[in-house]
């Protein structure tokens, strides 16, 4: 899968946001073997270092564990994930109803709007 | 981190004109550094004080803590921003030139590298493109296990795909004994590879700072900020 790397902010930010993403929809199975930094720095087209500095980071927020000698594996913690996946998915939704209060459009309609979309 | 490379006020001159001017400069084992500035600041001339090629007026240069000679020369592994090899050559010859030439030599690397970019042992230097003899040349040198690569300009006579090749390569190879410096244009292919960024101008060290710390505190990539500094 393609990462996309921007201009405008640190890489190591990128990478954690990304992995993140990855781990908590799926893209990574839980409780699985990650592929080693090198490999993953090399897809990513990024340092070596700057992926291991924002791995150290996902270990930090305990959705990857480091086994000494065998790797990086995705945690097992199924409601971990849960958790940070709805705390994401509330931000977002906080921002978007801070946008369409803007627009002068109230929650009743707003819900309708959703109930249109496809998901 | 120990220190794979320190200069000390180090200053080389041509005649009157001050190529680089009392240069303080220290470099850590396994990083990925980019060497950056405009023309004529004064990148190919540290490039080359660091291979050997070229002697300082004043100021101290050592790599692994020694003074530049056969010591550092067997850890080096330069690639100039010309080509040099032979043109009555084929693939195979240089590579003997160079497994002789190098203890530190590793031929399975180099069979690797050549398959994958469909460069074959019997083919001919005299009638290689430009940049398929850039990217045999590349190979060789990444091909030594060296601790520091001087890497000047390797990325610009070669097209897109061989560039990502390239730049995997050096990502993969990676190896935290090992620095690789590398002068280039073209930063943006190749900013989220580095650690640090070295930017010269006129002999003078400019900047040296994180990629990360420049885009944490600009707001902007390394490539946008060369072209605000360095604006012509």
């Amino acid at each position: 899968m393609a990462w996309e790397i921007k201009n405008d902010r640190p890489v190591y930010i990128q990478l954690v946001e990304e992995l993140e993403m990855r781990i908590l929809n799926g893209t990574y199975t839980v409780g699985t073997k990650l592929l080693s930094v090198r490999d993953l720095a090399g897809e990513a087209q990024v340092n070596p270092n700057t992926m291991q500095k924002a791995l150290s980071e996902l270990e930090k927020k305990g959705l990857i564990s480091s086994r000494r000698t065998s790797g990086n594996y995705i945690t097992d913690d199924e409601k971990l994930i849960r958790d940070l996946r709805t705390e994401l998915a509330s931000n977002e939704v906080g921002e978007f109803c801070g946008k369409v209060k803007k627009l002068g459009i109230t929650k009743k309609e707003t819900i309708e709007l959703i109930n249109k979309e496809d998901f | 981190m120990s220190e794979i490379l320190k200069c000390t006020g180090l200053t080389k001159k041509y005649g009157s004109l001050v190529a680089l001017n009392n240069l303080d400069l220290s470099v850590n084992k396994g990083q990925i550094i980019g060497l950056l500035g405009p023309n004529g600041s004064g990148k190919t001339t540290l490039i080359k004080l660091i291979a050997g090629l070229l002697k300082q007026n004043s100021g101290e240069l050592t790599v692994n803590g020694e003074k530049i000679g056969i010591n550092t020369k067997k850890i080096v592994s330069y690639l100039p921003e010309r080509t040099y090899i032979p043109d009555w050559m084929r693939v195979v010859d240089i590579i003997k030139m160079f497994e002789n030439f190098y203890e530190d030599f590793n031929i399975e690397k180099v069979k690797t590298m050549l398959d994958n970019l469909g460069i074959k042992f019997n083919q001919r230097i005299k009638a290689m493109s430009k940049g398929t003899k850039e990217k045999l040349q590349l190979i060789l040198v990444m091909s030594r296990e060296a601790q520091l690569y001087l890497l000047d300009e390797p990325i610009a006579g070669v097209d897109p795909a061989a560039r990502d090749y390239i730049l995997r390569t050096i990502i993969t190879n990676y190896n935290p004994e090992a620095a690789v410096i590398i002068s280039t244009h073209l930063i943006q292919d190749i900013e989220t590879v580095l650690d640090d960024v070295i930017m010269i101008q006129n002999g003078n060290l400019k900047i040296h700072k994180t990629v990360d710390e420049i885009r944490e505190e600009s707001g902007k990539s390394v490539d946008e900020l060369f072209r605000e500094v360095f604006r012509c």
